[in-house]
C-alpha cells in the first residue's frame, strides 16, 4: 500500500473515532477542552506507533494462540512507560489527563490496530499506521475539544473569546455535550464520505 | 512466512520472554523517572507554601489528623528572623464533585486568609474548575475565620458569606469545608 495514502487514512477515511467508532471513553471524557485532546491524543499515538512497531517486528516470533496476551503485555508496557515519564517531566498535563493516560491500555484503537494491522504487515507500514492512526485520534479530539470549548465555555485553548464573566452553554462541557457534538459531527462526515 | 505453531512450547517461551523484557524495560523507565517524580511533586509543593504566605527564610511542618478525616493535614509554620510570618495549611476536602480536592491555605501571622492554591482537583471542568480562578479564591483574602458566626465559613446558600461559584456550589461547598478544616488545624494543632 502507498505509504501517504497509508498515513492519510487515519485522518477522514478510516478515522478511529468518526469512522472506527473506537476509543469513546476517553473521546468523551477528555474533549471538554482542546489542550486535554493534544495531550491525550499525542500520547495515544506514541503508545499505538511503538507498540505497532513492535507487534509487527514480533509477529512472526509470538503463536496465534497467545497473541492477544502478547500484544496487551506490550502495549502496557509502553502506557506504563509514557504515564511514568509524563509524571516526571511534564506534572501539569499529566494531572489534567489523570486516569486516561492508564486508561489507554484499555483503549480498542491501539490493541485494534495491533491486531487488524500490524500483526499482518511490514513493520515499516505499520509504523506509519500507528502514527497516522494516532494522529488522526488526536486531530478528531481537538477538534470535538475545540467545538465543547467554545460552545460551553466560550474559549479555544483556554483563551476566551466572550465576556470572562459570563458563561457558555454548559451541557457542551458536561458528558451529554459530549455525545451531542459526537453525533453532529459523525452525521456531517458520514454525509460528506456518501457524496465524494 | 514461517509463523511460530501455538505449541505448549512455544506459547510458554513467547510469552515468557516477551514478559521479562517488558518487566525489564519498566523497571529501567522507573528508576529512571523515580527522581524527577518526587523532586516535582516536592517542588509543586514548595512552590504553593511560597505563593501563599509571605516570604519567609526557615520553615518547620507539622501534621494534624482532623478528628472527622480520615488524612493528615499539614503545618508548614515559615519564619522570617525567628518571628512567624504566616502559616501554610495543606488541607483537603472529600466533598467535592468528583471527590477529593487538595488546596493550600496560607494564614498571616494575625489568623487571617492570606492567600489560597488549589493543589488538586476532579471538578467539571467549566463549573467546579472555576475555584481555581481568582474571581472565586479572591473571596477568601483576607478573611478572619474567627470573626464569622459560630467561626464557620459557608457559602451564600448556607447562609455565609461566600458567593458560590455559579452551577457548582457543591464545589464551593467543598471548597469552603477544605478551608474550614486548615482552619480548625490550625487552632487545635498549632498550638502544640
Amino acid at each position: 500500500m502507498n505509504q501517504w495514502s497509508n498515513f492519510t487514512k487515519g485522518f477522514i477515511k478510516e478515522s478511529p473515532i468518526f469512522v472506527l467508532v473506537l476509543g469513546m471513553c476517553p473521546t468523551l471524557g477528555v474533549s471538554s477542552a482542546a489542550i486535554n485532546g493534544v495531550g491525550m491524543g499525542l500520547a495515544t499515538t506514541f503508545v499505538l506507533a511503538m507498540s505497532n512497531l513492535f507487534i509487527s517486528a514480533l509477529k512472526d516470533f509470538i503463536p496465534d494462540k497467545v497473541r492477544i496476551p502478547a500484544f496487551i503485555v506490550v502495549i502496557a508496557s509502553f502506557v506504563t512507560m509514557v504515564d511514568l515519564v509524563m509524571a516526571a517531566y511534564v506534572p501539569a498535563l499529566h494531572k489534567t489527563l489523570g486516569i486516561f493516560i492508564p486508561l489507554i491500555v484499555v483503549n480498542c484503537i491501539v490493541l485494534g490496530r495491533a491486531e487488524a494491522f500490524a500483526s499482518r504487515n511490514s513493520v515499516i507500514s505499520s509504523l506509519v499506521d500507528g502514527l497516522g492512526m494516532g494522529l488522526g485520534f488526536t486531530f478528531a479530539l481537538v477538534l470535538l475539544g475545540c467545538i465543547r470549548e467554545a460552545l460551553g465555555s466560550g474559549s479555544i485553548f483556554g483563551y476566551k473569546f466572550i465576556n470572562p464573566t459570563s458563561d457558555g452553554i454548559l451541557v457542551f462541557v458536561l458528558a451529554p455535550g459530549a455525545f451531542i457534538t459526537l453525533g453532529f459531527l459523525i452525521a456531517f462526515i458520514n454525509r460528506f464520505r456518501k457524496t465524494s | 512466512m514461517a509463523k511460530k505453531e501455538s505449541t505448549l512450547k512455544n506459547m510458554i517461551i513467547c510469552l515468557l520472554t516477551i514478559t521479562v523484557v517488558a518487566s525489564a524495560a519498566l523497571a529501567g523507565v522507573y528508576n529512571m523517572t523515580k527522581e524527577p517524580i518526587a523532586a516535582a511533586a516536592i517542588q509543586k509543593k514548595f512552590a504553593a507554601i511560597h505563593q501563599v504566605i509571605p516570604d519567609f527564610d526557615t520553615l518547620k511542618q507539622l501534621a494534624y489528623l482532623p478528628p472527622d478525616g480520615k488524612d493528615s493535614v499539614y503545618l508548614y509554620f515559615g519564619y522570617k528572623n525567628d518571628s512567624l510570618v504566616g502559616v501554610a495549611v495543606e488541607t483537603y476536602s472529600e466533598k467535592g464533585f468528583s471527590g477529593h480536592i487538595s488546596i493550600m491555605v496560607g494564614f498571616k501571622a494575625d489568623g487571617t486568609i492570606n492567600s489560597i492554591e488549589v493543589l488538586e482537583q476532579k471538578e467539571t471542568p467549566g463549573l467546579g474548575t472555576k475555584m481555581t480562578e481568582p474571581s472565586f479564591k479572591d473571596q477568601f483574602k483576607g478573611l478572619d475565620i474567627s470573626k464569622l458566626p459560630n467561626e464557620q465559613v459557608k457559602v451564600n446558600k448556607d447562609q455565609g458569606t461566600i458567593e458560590a461559584i455559579t452551577a457548582a456550589t457543591i464545589s464551593s461547598r467543598a471548597f469552603c469545608d477544605a478551608v474550614q478544616r486548615a482552619y480548625q488545624a490550625i487552632k487545635k494543632g498549632g498550638e502544640k
